[in-house]
């Protein structure tokens, strides 16, 4: 079997860009999802807030999915559920299988990476003390809760302020459980603001920013209570500013992390800093017509930027199937100051006919404060922002004439106004 | 009326019902728990230890070296996972070399093959992460590693296979002498045999104390280990000791089965003898101790962090020997008592026999066990296995590729596991850089439907913890 | 004087709403958070998103919503009433519940197709 077009998960990065590509006129497409349907992680998502940008609507991740998951259904692209990728090589052959149709090798002219990130989980984070149940990722908590309708625990504590974490206090609080308190490492959330709000201060569930979890401690193998410490600037727990709460859930919402094992081993470069492919102005990586869009390429904020990103993908792969491999030399873009990283990391000046998307975040909060691009020693331009966040990516356009003055490489540098 | 109860499942009881169930024996095995392998079996270091460390003349000794030889044999039968990696003890020091010197003698004394002292430059071309301040090593090329519950899972299933009955939940209460024999209590009811043995690792001073005068105490220590994800495995090709000092073997880091590096342990005594709990100073001292070792190991790439109890005692050699009339210890097995298990095993059914008890050939013994991994198979062996059953072809682990055929094949293995963790022990689900999270849910569904039990009776682990507390939407909702 | 968190967009503004002088609110960035901490004090709105039981699909729940914002203070209310739903497969996606939930003038709808 040969396809113009595999992609590779079928949550939201997936359906976009299978559908940008067949608008982009290709037409033997075929979408390898390993659950028993699409969507994605949107489909225990239930909460609202999704498509603020692309539907100026607050729909919820079901509904959001639900609306690509219609316009594929219109077109010929190929949908194959409870199917697993195996491995993918570099001659662009993907080895999958199913229980329907077994073992099987198709090739592809051009394949999308979309396989989306994971949880990190308390052995990333080491926290001592023993293992019992009760301790989940808040993704899994929320996929019993909201898929299966189980409840997790009774009475809740949850390591970490990103919006999974958030969402879950909220959750729980209105299935009848209490939500003790949310504990943050860094002194600030790794959520958006309006979580913070609707998600804690609602309920009056407390926030303790710059805290940890220290201890973990099991009564007859089931959780039973944590401790908690202040940390200092190195985020080292204070001696002497412990609390104990008796709980018997710990949900851990401690990061994302892109799944790109099978990137890995097809040899495809990897950038340490976002854990994605490193990628170019159309998101191709380092094998010409392997492209990555969505959370396996960094962890994005919000999906309707997941999805703008991943219809970028689909119209360049179907570029580079009905015109081959762009061409010209890359320019490196550089994380500098303030910034973590930057998606892409390359860009082909040649292969930019407007201007080139720039996504990156920045490692502190940041007021009144500008993005520099500078290259060869020289600025090439200016943007202001009122606010940045680390919790919140941040999006700047660098016209084709910028990119001819470049040299070599740009910088991206964050310059923070003097209080 | 049984041959032989076997108090213990743990490495120990699994391999002394195996060697046992070669014969005519009818032979039960009591474990509290409500699986097997649940104590120091299910963590520790996992390496076959080559056996220059113990004092030549001791049990421990003679045992650790005869236990190295076997392993291979015995793992090929029983399709356990086993690596003969190759062990190297590190010398950093003057004062190290003198000891690596000191543990090469001790090594031939005690018969094992192949041991070589070799020079700083073949440490650094055999191990290039090692730090440059290495003066030199012993290289023992017989130690491997293994997957140590498997290990016990396998020779405890063939046991099963071959008649033995494996009775869970059924903690010993109390002991008495019945004629020749013993009754003994349990949790689950009352159970007589001809012959006894204590395999039940650190309580078995204990169960000794039940029949016989205290002879010896354990004391029970614990370590902490990290176990690294499969991208920091390049960092060591064999295990890596540093020098044995008088609290234990020290920090190593070494390769598993399973493809990830393993770190540690500390050594800390404690009175607790179940509670096996990490702590920040456990894991800072294993991280400062592995640094000298390799120092550079990227933390960030840590995916759990464990800890193991060793059934040490204040005897400095295993205690094998009768306790009392048909009453046989094998007790106070610590390191290396993994490495040791199937010559412990030997060596008790040797006293057994002497004793009286009647060893005849079990003509329907079987010897072989056969276990289906999906993932190491060939492309056309895949193509048969899911043509054979689809369900070889739904992956539910994401990062060890593990199918739900393999689920199910483990929940109707000989010895069925009651606990997601049983799943993980017996198929490897969870066991990769996810730690469960995505297939935790999906197989606690499986273990429900196969079983018959509801969602919320699922168990991660040991009794009491249950994973889900009860139903969304049932009224739960409170002002 | 209440002090809280505007929600309308990202930046989150610190809100100040002063209920004795005709809801003046301070501290906001755009009349979009003047409006939201005018009404945040006044009466206080939520979309309440959660699950229902179902028969017959995939899953053993359903995921709905409320059509638009009710008061805050009806959600425990708006959750006890969730309690006594069961769907059967098949549901369309928009498909109403309940409508009119507590009076509120909006509708429980399915979020999803089961």
């Amino acid at each position: 079997m040969r396809y113009e077009l595999i992609v590779i998960g079928g949550g939201p990065a997936g359906l976009a860009a299978a559908i940008s590509t067949h608008k982009n006129g290709l037409k033997r497409i075929a979408v390898i999802e390993r659950d028993r349907e699409a969507g994605g992680i949107l489909n225990q998502c239930i909460h609202n807030g999704f498509g603020l940008h692309r539907f100026k609507e607050e729909l919820s991740g079901p509904e959001y999915a639900g609306r690509f998951i219609d316009m594929l259904r219109d077109t010929e692209i190929e949908l194959l559920t409870d199917t697993m990728v195996l491995s993918i090589t570099p001659g662009k052959k993907v080895v999958c299988v199913s229980p329907a149709k077994g073992y099987n090798v198709y090739e592809a002219d051009s394949i999308i990476l979309a396989m989306g990130c994971r949880e990190r989980t308390r052995g990333a984070i080491g926290i001592p003390g023993d293992r019992p149940s009760g301790v989940f990722t808040a993704g899994t908590a929320q996929r019993y809760l909201n898929l299966e309708g189980y409840m997790c625990g009774q009475r809740a504590v949850i390591l970490g302020s990103g919006d999974i974490g958030l969402i879950m206090a909220r959750r729980l609080t209105l299935e009848g459980a209490k939500v003790l308190a949310c504990v943050e490492v860094m002194p600030y959330s790794g959520g958006l603001s309006r979580n913070i709000a609707q998600c804690l201060n609602d309920f009056g569930i407390p926030l303790y920013l710059s805290h940890t979890v220290t201890d973990v401690r099991a009564q007859n193998g089931r959780l039973c209570g944590v401790t908690v410490c202040a940390v200092d600037e190195k985020r080292h727990p204070i001696k002497g500013t412990e609390m104990d709460f008796e709980c018997d859930t710990l949900l851990l919402s401690v990061g994302l992390i892109p799944e790109n094992e099978l990137t890995r081993e097809a040899g495809i470069e990897i950038d340490p800093r976002t854990n994605g492919a490193r990628v170019y102005e159309n998101m191709e990586t380092s094998l010409p017509g392997v492209f990555a869009c969505g959370n396996v390429c960094h962890v994005h904020d919000l999906v309707d930027y997941v999805s703008d990103e991943s219809e970028r993908a689909g119209k360049a792969a179907a570029e580079y199937v009905k015109h081959g491999e762009a061409s010209g030399a890359a320019l490196e873009i550089k994380a500098g100051s303030g910034v973590t990283y930057t998606v892409p990391q390359h860009i082909r000046p040649g292969n930019v006919e407007k201007s080139a998307d720039v996504f990156f975040r920045v490692n502190r909060i940041m007021q009144k404060s500008a993005i520099v691009l500078c290259s060869g020693g020289a600025e090439l331009a200016r943007f202001r922002r009122e606010h940045m966040a680390p919790g919140e990516m941040e999006h700047i356009m660098l016209p084709a004439a910028l990119l001819k003055n470049a040299q070599g490489e740009i910088t991206v540098s964050t310059e923070e106004a003097q209080a | 009326m049984y041959d032989v109860a076997i108090i213990g499942c743990g490495i120990i009881g699994a391999a002394a019902a195996h060697a046992l169930s070669m014969y005519s024996v009818k032979t039960v095995v009591l474990e509290k728990e409500n699986d097997i392998a649940l104590g120091a079996t299910r963590a520790n270091s996992a390496i076959i230890h080559a056996g220059f460390d113990p004092e030549p003349g001791t049990l421990m000794a003679r045992l650790n070296v005869r236990g190295c030889e076997l392993a291979p044999k015995i793992c090929a039968e029983l399709d356990v996972p086993y690596k003969n990696v190759g062990s190297l003890v590190l010398a950093f020091s003057e004062e190290d070399d003198k000891t690596i010197r000191k543990l090469y003698e001790r090594g031939v004394k005690n018969g094992v093959p192949g041991l070589e002292i070799i020079s700083k430059a073949r440490v650094l071309e055999m191990e290039k992460y090692v730090s440059p301040e290495v003066t030199g090593a012993l290289y023992a090329p017989s130690a491997g590693i293994v997957n140590p519950w498997e290990y016990a899972l396998a020779l405890a299933e063939v046991a099963v296979t071959n008649g033995a009955e494996i009775r869970l939940g059924s903690e010993v209460k109390q002991i008495s002498r019945s004629g020749d024999g013993y009754i003994i209590t349990t949790a689950s009811g009352t159970v007589s045999a001809k012959y006894v043995i204590n395999a039940s690792g650190v309580n078995s001073d204990t169960l000794h104390n039940m029949v016989a005068t205290p002879a010896f105490t354990v004391k029970p220590t614990r370590g902490d280990y990290y176990l690294m994800d499969k991208a920091e495995c390049f960092r060591a090709k064999h295990t890596l000791f540093q020098c044995p000092s008088n609290a234990g073997k020290g920090v190593l880091i070494s390769p598993t089965v399973h493809g990830n590096l393993l770190i540690g342990p500390n050594a800390v005594s404690c009175a607790d003898r179940e509670r096996v709990n990490t702590t920040a100073d456990g894991l800072d001292f294993v991280r400062n101790a592995a640094a000298k070792t390799i120092p550079d190991i990227n933390y960030r790439n840590s995916i759990r962090n464990f800890a193991g109890m060793r059934a040490n005692t204040d005897k400095d050699d295993f205690i094998i020997g009768f306790a009392a009339p048909h009453f046989l210890d094998l007790a106070g097995i610590k390191s290396p008592g993994l490495t040791a298990a199937p010559a412990i095993a030997e060596e008790a059914l040797k006293l057994l026999a002497g004793d009286g008890l009647l060893l005849e050939a079990n003509p329907a013994a079987v010897h072989t066990r056969r276990k289906l991994r999906f993932k190491e198979l060939t492309d056309e062996e895949k193509i048969k296995a899911i043509s054979e059953n689809p369900l070889y072809g739904r992956v539910i682990c994401r990062c060890e590729t593990i199918t739900e055929g393999e689920i199910v094949d483990a929940i109707r293995s000989p010895i069925p596991p009651v606990s997601v963790d049983g799943i993980k022990r017996r198929a490897g689900t969870g066991m990769g850089r996810c730690q469960g999270g995505f297939c935790g849910p999906r197989v606690l569904d499986i273990l429900a439907r196969e079983t018959g039990l509801s969602p919320l009776d699922i168990l991660k682990d040991k009794n009491g913890s249950y994973v889900l507390c009860g139903e969304t939407k049932t009224g739960g909702a409170k002002g | 004087m209440k002090e809280l968190i505007c929600i309308v967009c990202p930046r989150g503004c610190h809100l100040k709403v002063d209920e004795e002088n005709g809801y003046a609110v301070t501290g906001n960035s755009c009349p979009r958070g003047e409006q939201y901490g005018r009404n945040e004090i006044k009466d206080p709105r939520r979309v309440l998103t959660s699950t229902v039981k179902i028969n017959g699909a995939a899953y053993r729940r359903c995921p709905v919503r409320t059509s638009a914002a009710i008061k805050k203070g009806d959600l425990f209310n708006a959750m006890k009433e969730l309690n006594g739903v069961t769907l059967t497969s098949p549901v369309k996606r928009g498909d109403v519940v309940i409508s009119n939930i507590l009076s509120s003038g909006a509708d429980l709808i399915v979020t999803k197709d089961m």
